[in-house]
């Protein structure tokens, strides 16, 4: 890679402070065109801020951005798309309603004669500039029936048809599958060639290696280290970035397994699940692997009796159960910690005290009244037993980071004792610090001998944390492996139906 | 991702501040600039004046207050008003007991709510739209019941609701105070509190929390019935009449003293120590344009546009999202 002498774009001593936070401090960066510059650390170092900053939508303190050279000042999104800045959302931004071309060209659509959308123009240039990036959608498809993946690559192109310069992903494949992730990297490499300035950032470290021609490191709002990726390894980065040695990415402690709690007898439920069977024993980790859309999570919300069963059975510790509600599976001691964290899981606007307590503040009440001291209390410990960083119980959760939101979900959990966790991608955008402690944790709660259901698109995490794993393909578990007998490899065979 | 970290800057919140005192401080400016060019404001028998005035709605947005914090949202509260309140007047011109026709009539305002929940739970239809079936039709079958005709000359010892004074302070004041303490000890104290704030912060969260979402949804529209007749009940004691067309356009006011209060349209966010200072607030400004003589042509257009400007101010402080 050659280097370019002037950088696309270039930060100066920018500071930024919010309320009792000082996101972003003192961070120097260039970023060049024919680049990829991998943006990593842990939630809440100052990432987001950063990527908000270059992209105008907030504000910052002080500091000089030049773009090519040239000083600029970017108050607005907007500024920054006609400075050729964008950025890749993990909140995707399209509307779901409107087509493919209608997005791309959302407010700037081809005219007719002044006034009247010219559609067949819009259409023509939107498959063309599609086509040119090999994505192979159609432009006249509405955004809602298309993947999660789609949707991404039809963003970069709505990108680039701004004539961006400079482009930054925000965790992009979080909810991608591998070859998804694949077509993904393939766009991004191709948009190197042509010279765009690329800003990844990403927690999968694998991702960052494979792909970052050069690596910056942010730990609490500072830059700490920024190099060629190839002066980097994966172990120093995450030293870096969490600024301790992680001992083990997975700690994993062996368990006694105890007798079954849950079982599961042949469940339907539309085209998702089509006969699944499991069993879950005291002390053990279960992971359920599977590509995404293999029903796993379906079968995740049969059990906590979130979704109606079409057939089959459900046996808790040796009785037949009919679940209506999650409030059945919650009383019988059933726990989900679902997917998406924000959609499903979160009280954005409530206190870490009502995300924690949620469940308790409805079990521990007398005559309705809750029994606050006594919820506090449990909140408190949990809190301090799973070091969620929150000042005190009344901060709002959405102040927190992925990570302490995703632990807070967990300690709703726990406080309520279940026999049974099913933990749904319990570590999707949680940064690689939370994520051993959520994994030491899980172990932790297997050897007290609660029964764990693990979700997971990540192989290793799988692999890592599971004393056994089934994987799901179309609605069927189509392999039951041992932890000494898994592979990556052997999951995936079974996963995508080579086996 | 969030930006605020567990480190403690001593660094002063500015919208914090403004959020949860701006309203009061609003409150106070409007108090100083109506004395200032009116002297009989600030007078006992005036300001006693306003807080009566400002009962009626007060009851009335405390359900209100409720069902938004659900994020729904309850039109008919004016013509449940009506109907419950006809039906409980009519029993006492029957000559039935005082205490059974205000038991029916609060009943009707809970079963309306009901109704109004019911369509929401289980034939889902958005409560925007339900509600506003329900103001239709409440108000078209007090017509039909009273034969548009209003019913007066009720007994004493109901009046007294009305016009009663206790230790020097109002019945309707008495009453409505009581109704605020009670919902704000329901809302801050109970589970069911707290399951609504849940419900209305994230519906699906909720019920994956275990919250009975379809029954605190019912429930809340029961509250709102139920104190739009208490409210009606109040009105018609005072004034000794139950006019078919009574309670219209009480929604709005009611709405408008939720919202003034600070109580987020999205759910989940306020409560009823804004919706207290924003019914007085409104009832001040109301009693303001009379004292200054402002035609009441025009009362409606000072009103609307100092509500949207407490709504701006809102906007202006309150946290980017994100």
């Amino acid at each position: 890679m050659t280097e370019i002498a002037i950088p696309r774009l270039k930060l100066e001593h920018i500071y930024k402070s919010f309320p009792g936070v000082q996101a972003v401090s003192d961070v120097s960066l260039n970023v060049y065109g024919h680049q990829i510059l991998a943006l990593v650390g842990e939630n809440g170092a100052g990432k987001s801020t950063l990527m908000n900053i270059v992209n105008g939508v907030v504000p910052l303190d002080s500091g000089k951005i030049y773009l090519d050279g040239q000083l600029v000042s970017i108050p607005s999104p907007r500024r920054a798309l006609e400075l050729g800045i964008t950025m890749i959302h993990q909140e995707l931004a399209l509307i779901p309603e409107l087509t493919v071309g209608q997005n791309i060209f959302l407010g700037r659509e081809p005219r007719r004669w002044g006034i009247g959308v010219d559609w067949k123009r819009l259409y023509a240039q939107a498959q063309r500039e599609l086509d040119r990036l090999g994505i192979e959608v159609s432009a006249q498809a509405t955004i809602a029936d298309l993947s999660i993946a789609q949707r991404q690559l039809v963003e970069i192109a709505k990108a680039l048809s701004y004539n961006a310069r400079l482009i930054a992903l925000d965790e992009p494949t979080s909810s991608l599958t591998s070859r998804e992730t694949d077509t993904l990297f393939r766009l991004v490499r191709s948009l190197r060639e042509e010279g765009v300035a690329l800003i990844y950032i990403s927690h999968r470290l694998e991702e960052v290696f494979e792909l970052a021609d050069r690596i910056a490191v942010m730990r609490d709002g500072h830059l700490v280290a920024v190099g060629n990726a190839s002066e980097f390894t994966p172990a120093e980065v995450v030293r870096l970035m969490v600024g301790r040695e992680l001992a083990e990415f997975f700690p994993k402690v062996p368990a006694k397994r105890g007798e079954p709690v849950l079982k599961a007898v042949n469940l339907k439920a539309g085209r998702e699940v089509r006969g699944v069977s499991l069993e879950l024993h005291r002390g053990e980790i279960v992971g359920l692997a599977g590509l995404v859309g293999s029903g796993r999570t379906n079968v995740a919300r049969l059990l906590f009796g979130a979704d109606r069963l079409e057939g089959g059975e459900i046996w808790f510790e040796g009785r037949q159960v009919h679940l209506r509600s999650p409030q059945d599976a919650i009383r019988l001691g059933i726990g989900l910690v679902p997917e998406d964290r924000k959609a499903q899981g979160l009280f954005a606007g409530q206190s870490v005290r009502y995300n924690a307590g949620a469940g308790l503040i409805q079990r521990l009440s007398r005559w309705g009244f809750i029994r606050f001291q006594a919820v506090n209390r449990i909140v408190r410990e949990l809190v301090e037993r799973l070091r969620v960083r929150t000042p005190h119980l009344n901060q709002k959760v959405r102040n927190l980071s992925g990570g302490n939101q995703q632990k807070v979900i967990i300690a709703r959990w726990l406080g309520l004792n279940p026999r049974v966790l099913i933990l749904d991608e319990p570590t999707r955008g949680v940064d690689v610090g939370a994520k051993a402690e959520i994994h030491a944790l899980m172990s932790e709660l297997a050897a007290q001998g609660m029964a764990i259901l693990m979700i997971s698109s990540e192989l290793p995490e799988i692999l890592g944390v599971s004393d056994r794993i089934l994987v799901m393909r179309e609605g069927r578990i189509v392999a039951e492996l041992s932890r000494e007998e898994a592979t990556q490899d052997r999951i995936m065979q079974a996963a995508t139906g080579q086996l | 991702m969030s930006q605020t970290r567990s480190s403690h800057l001593a660094t002063f919140d500015r919208r914090a501040f403004f959020q949860r005192f701006g309203l009061v401080f609003s409150f106070l400016l409007l108090m100083i600039v109506l004395s200032a060019l009116s002297e009989r404001f600030l007078t006992p028998s005036n300001l006693m004046n306003v807080l009566r005035q400002a009962t009626i709605n007060g009851i009335v947005s405390v359900g209100m207050t409720i069902v938004i914090l659900t994020g729904g949202i309850d039109l008919s509260v004016g013509s449940v008003l009506a109907l419950s309140v006809t039906v409980g007047a009519s029993l006492m011109k029957q000559g039935q007991p005082v205490a059974w026709a205000v038991g029916v009539a609060l009943g009707t305002g809970t079963l309306l709510g009901v109704v109004n929940g019911l369509m929401i739970t289980r034939a889902k239809i958005p409560p925007f739209i339900a509600t506003l079936g329900m103001l239709t039709v409440a108000r078209g079958l007090t017509l039909l019941y009273t034969q548009g005709q209003p019913i007066t000359g009720l007994p004493a010892e109901f009046r007294w609701i009305g016009t009663g004074v206790v230790a020097g302070i109002p019945m309707p004041v008495i009453l409505s105070l009581a109704v605020f303490a009670l919902g704000w000890i329901f809302l801050t104290r109970t589970k069911y509190g707290a399951q609504i704030y849940l419900l209305g912060d994230n519906p699906t969260a909720a019920r994956l929390a275990g919250v009975p979402t379809d029954r605190m949804t019912v429930l809340v529209y029961a509250i709102s019935g139920f104190c739009a007749a208490l409210a009606g009940l109040v009105l018609v004691a005072r004034l000794d009449s139950a006019q078919p067309i009574i309670g219209q356009g009480y929604e709005f006011n009611a709405i408008a003293a939720v919202v003034v209060g600070g109580t987020s349209f999205s759910g989940g966010e306020g409560g009823l120590a804004g919706t207290l200072l924003g019914a007085l607030l409104i009832e001040t400004l109301n009693n303001g344009l009379n004292l200054l003589n402002v035609s009441p042509l025009w009362e409606q257009v000072v009103k609307g546009v100092v509500i949207a400007l407490a709504l701006l101010l809102y906007k202006v402080f309150s946290p980017p999202s994100k």
